[in-house]
């Protein structure tokens, strides 16, 4: 398994720490952001920094698991690098997540707000 | 195993059986011959997408009933950029044409998010000069990536 989970505030905070989300895994990445996020906090963080590449099929596997997060959960996305925030912004993508430039950023508002 | 070759007139090319891990492995394996043309970090980008996606369709779709299928790409740096032939015997493309990859609407509703077609919509976007035919039983996809624009 290759996602590792932290929560944070009222949050929890999963890090992917694979380098390719790509075919040859994106329906196991799927599978497995499904069974660490499920029944846990409704606010989900997923951690891309690790990740430098990202397929389409990578893609589509991160629009799956928010599908099916939704409506309980929500999750957004934070530490994007310019290959996969590239995948994102041409696909548009990027309008229907709400993307965080660090994990960090992800929890300043929130800090920031109490 | 994909078997890289260096061809004498500054092509490259590998064949690869069409599966997920060997179009990974062959896809590696090629990135790591294009370091020799000193390429930005964007350019190298797009080429790496653009090619896992080509590849990507041809074992999803070409060789959807032929795990074994062997895949072929050739790459040749020109003036204009590389560019790429990928070659498979699997079956035709629908229509016997490259799909257009008009990207799904985003306004709906979550449940109604395209999770696919963003393949063809991505080569289309970043690659030029696409072309598709078959002869003898045997797809050929042609594209030219542009390097050094920006």
């Amino acid at each position: 398994m290759q996602l590792e989970t932290t929560p944070r505030d009222d949050a929890l905070v999963v890090t992917a720490l694979m380098d390719r989300i790509d075919a040859a895994i994106a329906i196991q990445f799927k599978d497995d952001l499904r069974t660490v996020t499920n029944g846990e906090a409704p606010r989900v963080v997923l951690d891309l920094s690790h990740v430098d590449f990202l397929d389409s099929s990578g893609l589509g596997a991160v629009v799956a698991a928010m599908k099916l997060l939704a409506p309980a959960q929500k999750l957004e996305l934070a530490g994007l690098g310019p290959n996969v925030e590239k995948v994102f912004r041409l696909t548009r993508m990027d309008s229907v997540f709400t993307i965080h430039s660090t994990v960090d950023a992800a929890f300043d508002g929130v800090a920031k707000a109490s | 195993m994909p078997q890289l070759q260096n061809l004498n007139n500054n092509s490259f090319r590998i064949t690869f059986p069409g599966k997920p891990l060997a179009v990974r492995s062959a896809l590696a394996q090629m990135m790591e011959q294009l370091t020799a043309l000193d390429l930005s970090d964007h350019d190298r980008g797009n080429i790496e997408l653009v090619l896992a996606e080509a590849m990507n369709n041809i074992v999803e779709h070409a060789y959807i009933d032929t795990p074994d299928g062997m895949v072929e790409l050739q790459i040749t740096p020109t003036y204009n950029g590389l560019v790429c032939h990928l070659r498979d015997e699997g079956v035709p493309m629908p229509e016997g044409k490259a799909p257009s990859g008009s990207p799904a609407p985003l306004d709906c509703d979550t449940e109604e998010l395209p999770e696919g077609g963003f393949g063809w919509f991505l080569i289309r976007d970043l690659a030029h000069d696409l072309n598709y035919t078959r002869i003898s039983g045997k797809n050929l996809l042609s594209f030219r990536i542009s390097v050094g624009a920006t």
